[in-house]
């Protein structure tokens, strides 16, 4: 399993390395469960926040609230996140109560470049899906 | 009731308070008691298997060694009848159905074993299943644990500090402006550097006397001198 607080050491050095052009801060968050706040320069807007367990390190970015989909749009809305789940490489859309959220689940197993991999390609996703679904937002 | 099953009849059942636990703590504690009951049984399964297993094998054994010492003494029986002592051969046969008997008691054990033996692979083959998943099952709950309390840290830390929640489409609008304003600020840079490199090479030709500026005068000279020739 995956020790959060060495991930957290980890991940900071790499978030400031010059020779990398992936920057990011990492902030843990304080809580019952050990979560990191992963924010990528210049899209500080869309953190990405990573917990881990016996199985798996999640890496979770909040799309939008229900409250923000155009009235009507939800059920058009929610068929083509369904549809495009898949297309899209290495995450998936899923829900948190009212919080759409786009996310990528990773073996505890992974080693650090794996997870920087995935937290990545999520900033890019989680970019894009918001952009693809402009249209049935407010 | 799977908890798939569970999370989505939670899930179809409508508003939870936020934070609400989607699958009790008590059905959890049972779950994972279940598990553990599950494991102790599989263990225990197992060492009965190497047991019967062992059983199994001494019971061949013997029978085989049996086996043998039936044909050894039928032989002698026959050597007995050839050399006219029936009395004797009477007994050995006698001998014979004793090793005999005790053959049957031991094939029977063999066979009592065997069936023991697969009934138990089947057995452990079975909860070995059930307890993978189990395991499965209770990692989907732990793993829906996990984010609401995840959830609920990330969400007590935004109540907590000053930031205002953006839209996503606000979001979006802020991260693409930057990514703009970065684009221009690159190209401006790119434009700055071109003059740069274009006044850097008008200096250096004008320092190898082929200045544009100059050409264009010595045109003129030229014209005028010419002209005055021409003239005079």
């Amino acid at each position: 399993m995956i020790n959060v607080k060495t991930l957290a050491g980890e991940l900071v050095k790499r978030g400031q390395d010059a020779e990398s052009d992936f920057h990011f801060e990492v902030n843990p968050i304080p809580g019952e469960v050990e979560v990191l706040q992963i924010v990528v320069e210049d899209r500080e807007e869309l953190p990405i926040f990573v917990s881990a367990s016996e199985e798996q390190v999640l890496c979770i970015a909040y799309l939008f609230k229900g409250e923000e989909i155009k009235s009507g749009a939800v059920d058009e809305m929610n068929r083509a996140m369904l549809t495009a789940n898949i297309s899209i490489p290495l995450s998936a859309f899923g829900k948190i109560d009212d919080q759409y959220v786009i996310y990528g689940a990773l073996s505890a197993h992974s080693n650090l470049e794996d997870i920087i991999h995935e937290l990545e390609v999520l900033s890019n996703n989680a970019i894009e899906a918001i952009e693809a679904m402009s249209d049935y937002l407010n | 009731m799977s908890i798939l099953n569970k999370i989505f009849t939670a899930i179809r059942g409508g508003a939870r308070e936020v934070g609400e636990s989607i699958v009790d703590k008590n059905s959890v504690r049972i779950f994972e008691q279940e598990i553990k009951d599950a494991e102790q049984q599989l263990d225990k399964a197992k060492r009965d298997l190497t047991e019967v297993m062992a059983k199994e094998m001494q019971a061949n054994r013997k029978a085989e060694s049996l086996g043998k010492d039936v044909e050894k003494h039928e032989g002698y029986v026959s050597q007995a009848l050839e050399k006219g002592d029936e009395a004797l051969a009477l007994e050995i046969a006698q001998k014979v159905a004793e090793i005999q008997s005790d053959l049957d008691i031991q094939q029977k054990a063999q066979a009592s074993f065997a069936s023991h033996t697969e009934r138990l692979k089947g057995m452990i083959k079975k909860t070995a299943k059930a307890l993978a998943d189990m395991q499965r099952q209770l990692v989907m709950v732990k793993t829906t644990e996990s984010v609401q309390k995840a959830t609920a840290a990330i969400t007590n830390n935004y109540a907590s500090g000053t930031s205002k929640l953006l839209t996503a489409k606000e979001s979006l609008d802020r991260i693409k402006k930057r990514q703009d304003d970065l684009e221009d600020r690159l190209a401006a840079g790119e434009q700055l550097k071109d003059e740069f490199d274009g006044k850097d090479l008008e200096a250096k030709m004008k320092e190898a006397g082929i200045t544009e500026g100059d050409n264009k005068a010595n045109d003129i000279l030229e014209k005028i001198r010419a002209k005055k020739q021409k003239n005079s």
